[in-house]
């Protein structure tokens, strides 16, 4: 049980991985992404994206400024003007 | 006839010369390696952005659509963004990227529209200045910077979209030259505003949940666009820009070395002939002992 995620940012393919859940800074509000999620696309808020590698795990934050968000079929993208850290 | 020394001065600076060109080629190759790796890089974001757009675009239209996308309703003012290199020794390149946007100006004045230029990039400056001194609307300075990123393409875009939201241009085209290969860089004319329709559009089969609204999130996407357009622009002229230095560079590298060896064969036989004048003028010496 996955979840693909990917973060892009205009300089490079900042991750490509599996994870159990994102947890995304959507302009309206916080959402987290399993694995099936259907199909839905945001912007997102300056913020931090928090991804949990398996269940229960303490998540990994990553800074985000400007951008969006979008889940398909196979899986989440983010897009991100800028990634901090 | 040069003397000997006159040609030893010149063999030893074309020599000299030669350093340089082959330092210079050397140089651009381990760049141009890093100039493609860049714009490889930048791929995903692109593809994924237009991706998007494309969905998109296809369910918000007509009046509803944002400015950027639907464009003001006239088309007389255009401006042309040409992208030049900062830097010379790089060939053709940068005379094939005005010649390209000058055609494009004179073909759209011979249309009966304005055009004005906005020059990214140092070398674009004085040969469209000659043709349309009166036409150019900013010089975008990008040679303060080592490599120009997205920080660049950011403030050129909200530059641009500045000046279209104030109204002071209807289009706006984006002169740049494609990377094919070290050898061919080609100059393509783009719209960049309005956003041109994107084709083939993946109609929605499956239904996607919008958040706030599709031309909130339209609204927000198109200027990224328009930069991603522009730093994907500036990434090819750094690739250009190394592949173009590289082969001109070699060509100089390798004029250089002709040049040099014709003037060694001419230097060693004045030296031979000078040689053999000397021997004739001792023996004759000797004889008429």
């Amino acid at each position: 049980m996955a979840l693909h995620f990917e973060l892009v940012t205009p300089a490079k393919l900042v991750r490509s991985e599996d994870v159990h859940m994102v947890v995304v800074p959507g302009t309206e509000g916080e959402f987290g992404v399993l694995e099936g999620h259907a199909p839905f696309m945001s912007t997102i808020r300056d913020g931090a994206v928090q991804v949990y590698k398996t269940e229960g795990a303490a998540p990994e934050t990553i800074e985000v400024r400007g951008g969006f968000a979008e889940v398909g079929e196979n899986g989440l993208t983010v897009l991100a003007e800028h990634v901090e850290g | 006839m040069a003397s000997l020394k006159e040609l030893k001065g010149r063999i030893n600076s074309v020599k000299s010369t030669q350093k340089i060109t082959k330092a210079k080629q050397m140089v651009a190759a381990a760049k141009l390696r890093r100039a493609q790796a860049a714009a490889e890089a930048a791929r995903p974001y692109a593809e994924r952005l237009s991706g998007v757009m494309a969905s998109l675009a296809a369910k918000v239209s007509g009046d509803s659509a944002p400015l950027l996308l639907r464009g003001t309703g006239s088309d007389k003012r255009h401006l042309l963004v040409v992208v030049n290199t900062d830097k010379g020794l790089c060939g053709g390149l940068n005379a094939n990227i005005i010649k390209a946007a000058k055609a494009k100006a004179r073909a759209l004045v011979a249309e009966g529209k304005d055009v004005t230029f906005y020059l990214v990039g140092k070398k674009g400056r004085a040969p469209i200045k000659r043709d349309f001194a009166d036409k150019i609307e900013k010089h975008f300075d990008t040679s303060n910077v080592r490599q120009p990123g997205f920080e660049e393409a950011e403030a050129i875009a909200d530059d641009l979209l500045e000046r279209f939201e104030k109204g002071e241009f209807d289009v706006a085209h984006l002169v740049y030259p494609i990377f094919k290969s070290a050898l061919a860089q080609d100059p393509t004319v783009d719209q960049l505003i309005p956003v041109p329709s994107p084709e083939g559009a993946a109609g929605g089969d499956a239904v996607v949940e919008y958040e706030p609204g599709e031309e909130e999130i339209l609204e927000d996407l198109l200027p990224r666009y328009v930069k991603t357009q522009l730093f994907g622009a500036l990434l090819e002229r750094e690739a250009s820009e190394q592949g173009a230095s590289m082969t001109a560079m070699d060509n100089a590298t390798r004029n250089a070395g002709d040049l040099i060896n014709k003037l060694t064969i001419q230097y060693n036989r004045s030296r031979q002939a000078a040689i053999t004048t000397e021997l004739v003028e001792i023996i004759a010496g000797a004889e008429a002992l």
